[in-house]
């Protein structure tokens, strides 16, 4: 059987409809496709961080007579992958500039892997190098020019409760207690175990990309514009994802744009599947970051002002980071209630390659800090972290930082009744582990928020489109851009149009995404897929079944049950399709220019509790328990939420204490798995999760975002519980073996 | 000109063609030499001893055990007499990659690449194993001790294979203790690793052996804690006495993977572990 | 080279070179695509298979040395259209996100709970040592839990039958 035959609601943990072909090894994802006559393609990298690139020399004594090599010259449209600008390059040319390390020259193919590999070798750019910036500090001092004059993709100043400066500061000025700390996150590999792949052919004119992606509109936009083509000119679908976290969502039209030109080319489709290494080495990482954070109290403990000044590492493309500062902005001042707020935030340029989506987008660099910032203040005054929280969280009836009237669908108490109730005591300070060392125990607590979906107006602008149709064999079928990218999307709108369709699970199926059959959906970013492209899901089901039922009163079969009438339908009419767009809910103000109002419809809320033990021998944390509460307005299937909420966790708990992406010269010197390292069954604790539902009006079912909040919290939690078993702060990711001896002269274990 | 290949079913086999073919790859569970293999240039040939019969036997005698070239690590962890008598054996063999790596790599494999982080070695140093190495020329045996000559070379020539570790049990008075600090929990690289092997009577240290791994070119036997401890009260003396000559001893360096003050200040946490009281296997 | 193998069950004979990894004449030669390539150099586990009993990443087995030997792929996991218990207990608790890293996990542990390796009467013992037997398999997408969840429960079907 392919599917399960249940009749299921929502929020039943139906089994994934794709269960059985992952179980089976049958489902099939791009390298795994027939693809007869196809060529390998092979990139050419740039083993220089900065540079003019004077020369593409073939070596003569290399057999050229079964490769195609492409260059930029090659392009037929523009050579730029168009994204938010166009400042990127598909392939650097020739007299044009390098500007990181691994930046693609060239592309090769030949009919197998191996010539492929050989002739890449064989292809030797020449260039002459240009001082490089590889700092965040080098960048602000412009030691080299790469953007602009001053070398800031981008910047932002969001104000509350004053207008300049000297008044933030009179505040500051006049404050019983001031903390302020300067916090740095470390660059994060994504790591998704299907490498990048992608595939490219030309039939008629018209180039067919399939591949591993996050967002076939992204690659179809860059590839009109690469290929110097109509909408129709490109199609573009999405093969069985092996994994993304962000990490798909723009890497892929680069790496379809080599596709496409160097198929062109050779006459014949070229497959292109990254090694580990080099997706490692040559894509997207998460923004590395420098957050330094100020908070004023009064006597009693209240908020009186919050100051952030985040800056952030872009690499050597604008690419997203305008988006992901945002974020990072708009989450810095924390779900604290708080009358003065200025964030200040900016992203520079650097020559590592292109930093980019990873889960969180910005805030769990922001969250890191804030949260540090709030245990500070916990232990300065000497109050239970958690109360303290709970004290200044913002419920109800609040105002965010900027401007944000709270009102329905906010978790806070529920998600810290939660903890609550399973933290039970903290452990116990001191003991001896399996190796006979002393191990230092310690809990740590954190309270967070993440905004669901785009920013402000942004999901209006976009303007999703799905439909739900009525095929001629009699059954459904949605069709939406949303790619499943292991979140369980395909399961999700499932449930959901079988809900609103009022049959079973069986009867419906998700079209795989195809530039060609679904509408634009919006991409799979920004913990929207079931909030808002699941809304519109279920709108379009509804109207379906409004048509069906409607179609039965007229002919007279009213009452009958809606498969019966879906068949007789079909049978007598063919395809009925209801498409619907994505409309906001009443009442969101927002203003780009000053970053005040409603910047997300609705947040998600969590808590999580994290308990460490310090080996004080090797200095190795081992994370003992990792509780989070996670309000999620509606789990549509709460099997497939908390089996997201536990990966977003791990990577959260990897990216503080194990994982690293260490550059030297601007080259990533650990791109293998052997060094790039994320946690293994043996690291991860026995994770726990509690989904609360505080449902969210506007969402199906209830439903907000959920996908990018696990990430968000336990960094910090993972810090705050170090701090308490130490005495001591680690304000910097990742909270490595070596950090935590390096910090031993500051230890306070008494 | 795709590689030559021959699996002998005998180790005279295996010795002649190895004599015929230096040049050849040697391959058993291939954990390390398949790394990245369809990017790495193709052996002239592979001389293939998964599985030789000669060389898997783990073989209990009155004073030690004799263990094959070929066995796995899986099967080293699991033979309950290396379990109880030669734990630091064990450990490492369980720290060794994970399941699927135990399953082929072989302390045959570990020992002819002999890399400065090869997980077993430290133990084997420890519990001062001796090699049977084998040629057409014959046998001979060669202490662990001073196999590794340099950063992966060996004392085997080009024509050897090496047959057996003979692994001594050791004495009722003494005891053995192992530590492997990894990069994570599984399946990771040494950044620091010890083993120690201490006779003791009643609580004073008649003698030691203390090995170390991650901490230099090669494995080693760190000669100069050794001399420090003797005769001393295990516990605080024996512990601080150990710290203090491990610190001039060893010339740890930084890597992508740690820094060299951390593998300094690890080895001698760990070192001066070894010679607390209690805390022995 | 001639190498002649059991796969599955069949018999099957390609014509390589010996240094071909297994992995490759899996997937290209016999078009036997559930078993993945994650990492190629052993680390991350989606290319586990079984090799004459034992689970092995195929990304470090040369061909050469399967001649006349045994390999079991995901394919050949289930017994005709009856999944393996480990299977079914992943669909069931939801231990398959995106799925990649799937096939491995399920020859990992079909062979684990086959061979009775799962030990200890307690669930935290179990679920410890299911933790340490499955090192050699990463996920992404999980965090692990569900997965430890599924393979608990298909050890215990497995011990009684």
């Amino acid at each position: 059987m392919d599917r399960p035959e249940v009749v299921a609601p929502v929020g039943a943990s139906v089994p994934r409809v794709d269960g059985f072909a992952k179980v089976t090894g049958r489902a099939r994802y791009l390298d795994d496709l027939d693809a007869p006559g196809a060529w390998h393609g092979v990139t050419v990298r740039s083993k220089i961080a900065h540079g003019k690139l004077e020369a593409i020399d073939l070596d003569p004594a290399f057999d050229w007579s079964q490769v195609v090599v492409a260059t930029a010259a090659d392009i037929p449209g523009a050579n730029v992958v168009r994204l938010i600008e166009d400042d990127q390059v598909a392939l650097v040319p020739v007299g044009g500039h390098v500007r990181h390390f691994d930046e693609a020259i060239a592309v090769v193919a030949a009919p197998t892997r191996a010539l492929a590999f050989a002739a890449a070798k064989a292809v030797k750019p020449r260039i002459t190098p240009l001082p490089p910036v590889f700092t965040i500090d080098d960048a602000l001092a412009v030691t080299s020019t790469l953007h602009g004059s001053d070398n800031v993709y981008k910047q932002f100043l969001i104000r509350k409760g004053h207008a300049t400066d000297a008044e933030l500061e009179a505040v500051f000025a006049s404050a019983a207690q001031v903390l302020d700390g300067t916090y740095t996150t470390s660059p994060q590999e994504q790591m998704y175990i299907e490498p990048q792949a992608m595939m490219a052919e030309w039939r008629d004119g018209r180039c067919y990309l399939v591949g591993s992606m996050q967002c076939p509109y992204y690659v179809h936009k860059a590839m009109k514009h690469l290929l110097g083509c109509d909408a129709e000119g490109v199609v573009i679908a999405q093969s069985v994802t092996g994994g993304g976290f962000g990490g798909k969502e723009e890497y892929p039209s680069m790496l379809a744009a080599h596709c496409a030109v160097v198929a062109a080319k050779a006459k014949h489709p070229v497959k292109i599947v990254y090694d580990r290494d080099e997706d490692i080495a040559a894509t997207t990482k998460r923004h590395p970051a420098r957050t330094r954070h100020r908070l004023a109290v009064d006597a009693a403990g209240e908020l009186l002002a919050i100051d952030v000044d985040c800056v952030m590492d872009g690499g050597a493309y604008l690419t997203l980071s305008p988006v992901v500062l945002s974020r990072g902005v708009l989450h810095a001042a924390g779900p604290y209630r708080c009358p003065i707020v200025r964030v200040r935030g900016r992203v520079v340029a650097t020559n590592y390659p292109p930093h980019g989506a990873f889960r969180g987008f910005g805030a769990p660099q922001t969250t890191f800090a804030y949260e540090r910032q709030l245990n500070k203040l916990a232990r300065a005054r000497g109050e239970h972290p958690f109360e303290l929280r709970k004290r200044l969280a913002l419920r109800s009836g609040d105002t965010t930082a900027t401007g944000q009237l709270l009102g329905f669908s906010v978790g806070t108490d529920e998600v810290f009744a939660a903890i609550e109730q399973v933290a039970g005591a903290p452990p116990v300070r001191d003991g001896v582990n399996a190796n006979g060392a002393p191990v230092r125990r310690g809990r740590g607590y954190v309270f967070y928020f993440h905004g669901a979906g785009f920013t402000g107006s942004g999901e209006q602008r976009l303007a999703g489109r799905a439909a739900v149709a009525l095929t001629a064999s009699g059954t459904f079928e949605v069709r939406s851009s949303s790619t499943d990218i292991g979140q369980g999307s395909i399961t999700m709108f499932t449930q959901i149009a079988a809900a609103a369709l009022g049959v079973g699970v069986s009867q419906v199926s998700v079209v795989d995404p195809s530039t060609a059959r679904v509408p634009d959906s919006g991409p799979t970013v920004a913990s929207r897929t079931c909030m808002v492209v699941g809304g519109v899901v279920e709108r379009a089901a509804r109207a379906l079944r409004a048509k069906l039922e409607l179609w039965a009163a007229e002919v007279g079969i009213s009452g009958q049950p809606i498969e019966t009438l879906a068949h007789k339908r079909a049978a007598a009419g063919g395809e009925l399709v209801e498409t619907i767009t994505y409309e906001p809910p009443p009442g969101i103000q927002w203003d780009d220019a000053t970053y005040t109002g409603s910047a997300y419809p609705v947040y998600g809320w969590a808590a999580c509790l994290v308990d460490v033990a310090i080996d004080l021998d090797t200095y190795e944390v081992t994370i003992e328990r990792c509780v989070q509460a996670v309000d999620v307005g509606k789990a549509i299937n709460p099997s497939i939420v908390k089996g997201q909420i536990e990966g977003g966790t791990l990577q959260a708990l990897g990216w503080a204490v194990l994982e690293n992406v260490v550059y030297q010269e601007g080259r990533v010197a650990n791109a293998n798995m052997t060094n790039c390292i994320v946690p293994t069954f043996a690291d991860a604790p026995e994770l726990e999760t509690i989904l609360v539902e505080v449902p969210y009006p506007f969402g199906p079912s209830g439903a907000k975002g959920v996908g990018e909040i696990p990430m968000d919290g336990p960094a910090a939690a993972v810090a705050n519980a170090v701090e308490d078993a130490l005495g001591c702060a680690f304000d910097d990711l990742p909270i490595s073996p070596e950090a935590i001896g390096l910090a031993k002269p500051r230890w306070r274990l008494s | 000109m795709t590689a030559l290949y021959v699996r002998p079913r005998e180790l005279r086999e295996a010795l002649d063609t190895r004599a015929a073919h230096p040049d050849w790859m040697v391959l058993a569970g291939g954990t390390d030499l398949m790394v990245n293999a369809n990017h790495r240039p193709e052996p002239a040939g592979i001389l293939d001893l998964w599985r030789l019969g000669e060389l898997c036997a783990i073989r209990v005698e009155d004073a030690g055990v004799s263990i094959g070239a070929g066995a796995t690590w899986w099967e080293i962890q699991n033979h309950p007499v290396i379990r109880e008598r030669l734990a630091p054996l064990a450990l490492s063999a369980r720290e060794i990659g994970a399941l699927q790596i135990q399953a082929r790599a072989t302390l045959g494999g570990n020992v002819g690449t002999s890399s400065p982080v090869g997980d077993s070695l430290p133990a084997l140093l420890a519990l001062d194993a001796e090699l049977e190495v084998a040629s057409v020329r014959g046998s001979r045996r060669l202490s662990y001790a001073t196999y590794c000559t340099g950063y992966r070379t060996t004392q085997l020539l080009p024509d050897e294979l090496i047959v057996a570790a003979y692994v001594p049990l050791p004495g009722k008075a003494t005891r053995t203790t192992w530590r492997k600090v990894g990069t994570r929990r599984a399946q990771s690289i040494s950044k620091v690793m010890g083993a120690a092997a201490i006779t003791v009577d009643g609580d004073l240290v008649v003698s030691a052996r203390v090995a170390l791994g991650a901490v230099a070119d090669r494995p080693i036997r760190v000669t100069a804690v050794e001399d420090a401890v003797r005769g001393q009260r295990l516990g605080a003396a024996a512990a601080d006495a150990a710290r203090t000559a491990l610190r001039t001893a060893i010339k740890p360096i930084d890597d992508v993977r740690s820094s060299a003050g951390y593998r300094r200040e690890v080895a001698e946490n760990l070192v001066a572990r070894f010679f607390s009281a209690g805390s022995m296997s | 080279m001639k190498v002649t193998l059991e796969i599955n069950g069949e018999s099957r004979s390609v014509d390589a070179s010996p240094w071909k990894r297994l992995l490759d004449v899996l997937r290209e030669d016999l078009r036997l695509t559930g078993t993945k390539e994650g990492c190629g150099e052993g680390e991350c586990g989606a290319c586990t298979v079984m090799l004459d009993g034992e689970a092995v990443n195929s990304c470090l087995v040369a061909i050469g040395q399967c001649d006349r030997r045994t390999v079991t792929t995901v394919e050949g996991l289930a017994n005709g259209e009856v999944l393996h218990a480990v299977q079914r207990a992943l669909v069931a608790c939801g231990g398959a996100q995106c799925g990649i890293c799937t096939p491995g996990i399920a020859v990992c542990a079909a062979h684990v709970v086959d061979r009775g390796l799962v030990t200890g009467t307690d669930d935290a013992t179990a679920r410890a040592r299911i933790r340490e037997l499955l090192a050699g398999n990463i996920c992404r997408c999980t965090g692990y839990q569900l997965i430890v969840d599924a393979i608990v429960i298909a050890a215990r079907e497995v011990a009684k039958p």
